[in-house]
């Protein structure tokens, strides 16, 4: 057999394409019946429970489009209670129908998804809001949405960085709380929101290198690790916080607070300017940080190795990258992300720190990376959404409903259930997240 | 290496990568003892040894990713230390990965790309030429944009060995290069390796297949636990190749009679189909008949659905169509543990993960399949005497080489772990034995009793079913021969079929088609199937 320069084309016929590109009847696995079906119900349960409703819907929903503050007054729009609700509840009936019956396909099921999304909300928002003697307040509810989302998308970035590296991140929380702590501290004795910002970045980059130190060098097992983080973030805050900042709170925790940052021209806009255009500057930077944790990702070479690390390690290595060094680096910068968000609890809000005073708001930035599938965008996007309803929740409370106000904060989730399911589906994570490396 | 001694030095040493001495330890089990190893430019170094020889780890040592314990590496006599693989890199050493060292969800250019940016910002469009560029030098038609997992493995393999040409590598490793080809594929990879040779580079080719060595080889080491125990010329015969690689004659064809008379089918199957886990059908609408006394090989490049196939006869994946039976009960809906109680005998692919429980004793493994019931237990209890009792039987009978039966499966090599699974599943009368790549990762000597004992399973009157990706295997236990590709049965041969239709037909062409294209071929390939 001769050895040509270029082998010579094959003579047998070449083999066809993998299994996945020829065509064929498609067959639905078992997983993704189960939970195109799971969506369906759970979608017709929520057409039916706004049904249920109706039968409490009496006059007429208004909505306020703008508040008292606002430069430009909107008028405040009234639907007719009954009639809306019904209408979502069919909506919301026919989406579920057509996922229970398998009909949609392509796109059809994320519109589906969508379009059950906001008729519930719709719906549950006109229910809660008819026949009440003050309308529900639109745009509080997109302000309150925005300020709410800003350290959820600082720490969804924060994860994605991680975990696009291959390191699990449970700790956001523990890093929010130390770095809120030291911003309210550092605020209060500099009196400078700098200085608090940045130290609260230093904080946060701080518990990151216990989280690369135990995590990478050490091995350990990364949830374990992420919650005795947060055991110890919430421990040593409160100790400090009893013993040091609370006997002297005028001193100590009493920082300046971020005021909000109008921008010229853009927040006169009616309605979108107070709610989009007229925020803290920590806001602004959230916008800025998703799209340069984006760009970061996927223009730089940085970023490159940030995603091989985290999807197959050793392909890294035998390129010659530092597996360990890349990793490091991913979750050192995330523990600056993490701590901007952080002092958005302190000098964001009110400027004062109190006891496990994130409540949870780290864990709710790690399920926003996961739904937003370890994307960016997605993730900070989901942030947004985590935000949506969470205010939602405490707007509901000053509207008076019958159904008690810890049912109401409860309810939103569900939409959330909802959407992720019929937009997303089935999440991939990369696949060497957790994993430590060994090398050879 | 860049830098060329001017003509007034000393005399040029020979150009290549010289190893000398190398010895690698891992606590008491010396892997690489003392190699000394010549790779020189424009030849093919064929490295020959079984499983475990030691092959792998010394070429993990010279690309960096072990160090080792002594030992001196040269190139073109200037001595070099390989710390890293970048360090290997830089040397000029490139590596063709038995498990691609590829990121599954990257383009072909972002492998490419990935160690070698060359700035902090990525330059796709640059990666991308690149990729072009050398495609088209060598003939290899690959996308620079296509997702790395949509490519089938022939052309996964083609972007390795572009990342090392990318990287202008001299001295190229391909380790173990051809265990996920077609034959056809084989045929393809040795050409461009033959190629890459006459462009003056330096190719070693790790293997244990003696076919491959005697078709590419310029040069041949036999390597065994860990030393060098010979070179070997590329004409010697596979008989002689085979002794030195072993260390005493084996018989490379299995003895047996012919097929027992058929009566009725133990197995049938009608219309199985399988769905994977992303909804696109992995075994579609198998018939099959296989009657007992026989031995029905399924062929096939691996990942071509015969591993859901035989999970399915099993019960351990699910169903979306058609129908098992065994001795005419129909199975389908039953479960795995029903089916056992029915005779079903069946050998995981990966023995680690399926086919026993490492930290468990032999003892314990041997009876994991029928530990509930009596002898062995009684009540809730446990009957340790008689499951010591088997255990010592079963490893005299099946030649399990272990310290004592209370030894964990773990510390015992792969094949006696293999012997570990064959005795536990042999152990009681079977109707249907299914035997998935049985003889995976086990050395010479294991797999001569191996076959042997799933010979005389078969004479015992059991349907044996044996899933392989290895050819020789094949062709060597089969009566009748089933290949299958993209899900599908291709078609069913007799067992003396060539193995160039056999390969024509593991790429999808009907048999058929197969038959014919051999027929006009023939000339042209008569060194490959001798």
């Amino acid at each position: 057999m001769s050895a040509p320069a270029t082998p010579a084309v094959p003579s047998a016929p070449t083999p066809p394409p993998p299994a996945a590109a020829t065509p064929g009847p498609r067959l639905e696995s078992a997983e993704k019946r189960r939970q195109r079906l799971s969506t369906g119900v759970l979608i017709v349960v929520v057409g039916v429970l706004l049904l249920v409703l109706l039968a409490s819907t009496h006059g007429a929903s208004r909505f306020a489009l703008s508040n008292a503050f606002d430069p430009v007054q909107l008028p405040t729009v009234s639907l007719p209670g009954l009639p809306t609700v019904l209408v979502c509840a069919v909506l919301c009936l026919l989406a579920g129908a057509g996922f229970v019956s398998g009909r949609l396909h392509g796109r059809l099921p994320a519109v589906a998804g969508t379009v059950a999304g906001i008729a519930f909300t719709l719906g549950f928002l006109a229910w809660a809001a008819a026949g009440r003697d003050l309308p529900f307040p639109v745009s509080n509810q997109f302000a309150g949405t925005l300020s709410l989302a800003t350290p959820l998308v600082f720490g969804a970035l924060c994860g994605v960085l991680c975990e696009r590296a291959g390191v699990v991140n449970v700790s956001i929380e523990g890093q929010f709380l130390v770095s809120a702590f030291v911003a309210a501290v550092v605020g209060s004795v500099t009196g400078s929101l700098a200085a608090a910002i940045v130290s609260a970045m230093v904080a946060g980059f701080g518990m990151a290198v216990l989280l690369a130190l135990f995590a990478i060098g050490f091995k350990v097992n990364q949830v374990v690790l992420g919650v005795v983080l947060n055991v110890f973030a919430s421990g040593i805050t409160g100790f400090l916080f009893d013993q040091l900042v609370s006997p002297q709170a005028e001193k100590l925790n009493s920082a300046p607070v971020m005021a909000a940052l109008p921008i010229p021209g853009l927040s006169k806009i009616p309605f979108f300017g107070p709610v989009l255009f007229s925020q803290p500057v920590l806001a602004y930077l959230a916008v800025i940080a998703v799209v340069l944790v984006w760009w970061l990702l996927t223009r730089t070479s940085w970023g490159l190795r940030i995603r091989s690390v985290g999807e197959h390690p050793a392909a890294a290595e035998v390129v010659g990258i530092s597996v360990t060094g890349v990793r490091w680096s991913a979750v050192l910068a995330g523990g600056l992300l993490a701590g901007l968000g952080g002092s958005f609890f302190t000098v964001g809000a009110t400027g004062s720190f109190d006891k496990d005073f994130t409540v949870g708001n780290g864990f709710i930035a790690l399920a926003a990376l996961i739904m937003g599938r370890w994307n960016p965008v997605l993730a900070a996007l989901m942030a947004v959404f985590f935000g949506f309803v969470t205010q939602m929740g405490s707007q509901m409370q000053t509207l008076s409903t019958p159904v008690p106000s810890q049912f109401l904060l409860l309810l939103p989730y569900v939409a959330t259930i909802i959407a992720v399911a019929g937009l997303i589906g089935r999440v991939r994570a990369p696949a060497a997240d957790g994993e430590p490396y060994e090398k050879g | 290496m860049t830098t060329q001694p001017d003509q007034t030095a000393e005399p040029q040493p020979a150009p290549g990568l010289r190893l000398r001495g190398m010895t690698k330890r891992f606590g008491s089990l010396v892997a690489n003892d003392a190699i000394d190893l010549d790779i020189e430019p424009g030849r093919i170094h064929c490295l020959l040894g079984e499983n475990g020889a030691g092959k792998s780890t010394l070429m993990n040592v010279l690309y960096g990713l072990l160090q080792p314990d002594e030992g001196e590496i040269t190139v073109d006599g200037e001595p070099v230390r390989i710390g890293s693989p970048k360090q290997a890199m830089a040397a000029g050493i490139g590596m063709v990965h038995q498990h691609f060292m590829l990121v599954d969800v990257f383009t072909v250019a972002e492998n490419l790309v990935l160690g070698r940016e060359g700035g902090a910002l990525l330059d796709m469009r640059r990666a991308r030429r690149t990729v072009r560029e050398l495609s088209d030098r060598y003939g290899f038609a690959v996308d620079p944009d296509a997702v790395i997992e949509d490519l089938p493995v022939g052309v996964q393999q083609r972007v390795e060995i572009l990342k090392a040409l990318a990287n202008d590598a001299r001295f190229l490793i391909f380790d173990e290069p051809t265990a996920v080809l077609t034959p056809q594929e084989t045929d393809e990879l040795i050409a461009v390796i033959k190629s890459l040779r006459d462009e003056g580079r330096a190719i070693v080719f790790i293997t244990h297949k003696l076919r491959e060595v005697r078709e590419l080889a310029d040069t041949i080491t036999v390597i065994r636990r860990g030393k060098v125990v010979g070179t070997a010329e590329p004409g010697e015969s596979e008989a002689k190749l085979a002794e030195l690689m072993v260390g005493r004659s084996v018989n490379l064809t299995v003895a047996k009679a012919a097929p027992a008379t058929e009566g009725d089918p133990r197995l049938v199957v009608r219309g199985l189909s399988v769905t994977g886990p992303t909804g696109v059908p992995v075994v579609r609408d198998v018939d099959l008949d296989v009657h007992g006394g026989e031995i029905v090989c399924i062929a096939g490049v691996q990942g071509n659905g015969q591993t859901e196939l035989a999970e399915a006869l099993l019960g351990t994946v699910p169903v979306s169509a058609g129908g098992v039976e065994l001795d005419g009960t129909p199975i389908t809906r039953l479960t795995p543990r029903q089916r056992i109680d029915l005779g079903l005998g069946f050998v995981p692919e990966d023995r680690q993960r399926d086919g026993f429980v490492g930290s468990f004793s032999v003892a314990e493994n041997l009876v994991l399949n029928h530990v509930t019931e009596p002898p062995y237990a009684s009540g809730i209890g446990l009957r340790v005497d008689r499951i010591r009792a088997e255990a010592l039987d079963r490893v005299a009978e099946f030649d399990i080489r272990t310290q004592s039966v209370d030894t964990p499966v773990s510390a015992l090599s792969g094949g006696n772990q293999q012997k570990v699974v064959l005795a536990r599943e042999m152990s009681r009368p079977l109707a249907v034995m299914i035997a998935n790549q049985p003889t995976r990762g086990v050395d010479v000597g294991a797999i001569e009793f191996l076959h042997a004992r799933l010979v005389a399973e078969r004479d015992r009157g059991t349907a044996v079913v044996i899933v392989s990706t290895e050819l020789d295997e094949v062709i060597a236990l089969a009566d009748r021969i089933v290949v299958m590709c993209g899900g599908r049965i291709v078609g069913i041969v007799p067992a003396n079929t060539s193995r160039e239709v056999l390969g024509l037909m593991m790429a999808g062409v009907s048999a058929d088609e197969a038959m014919r294209t051999a027929a006009t071929t023939t000339e042209d390939v008569n060194e490959v199937i001798t």
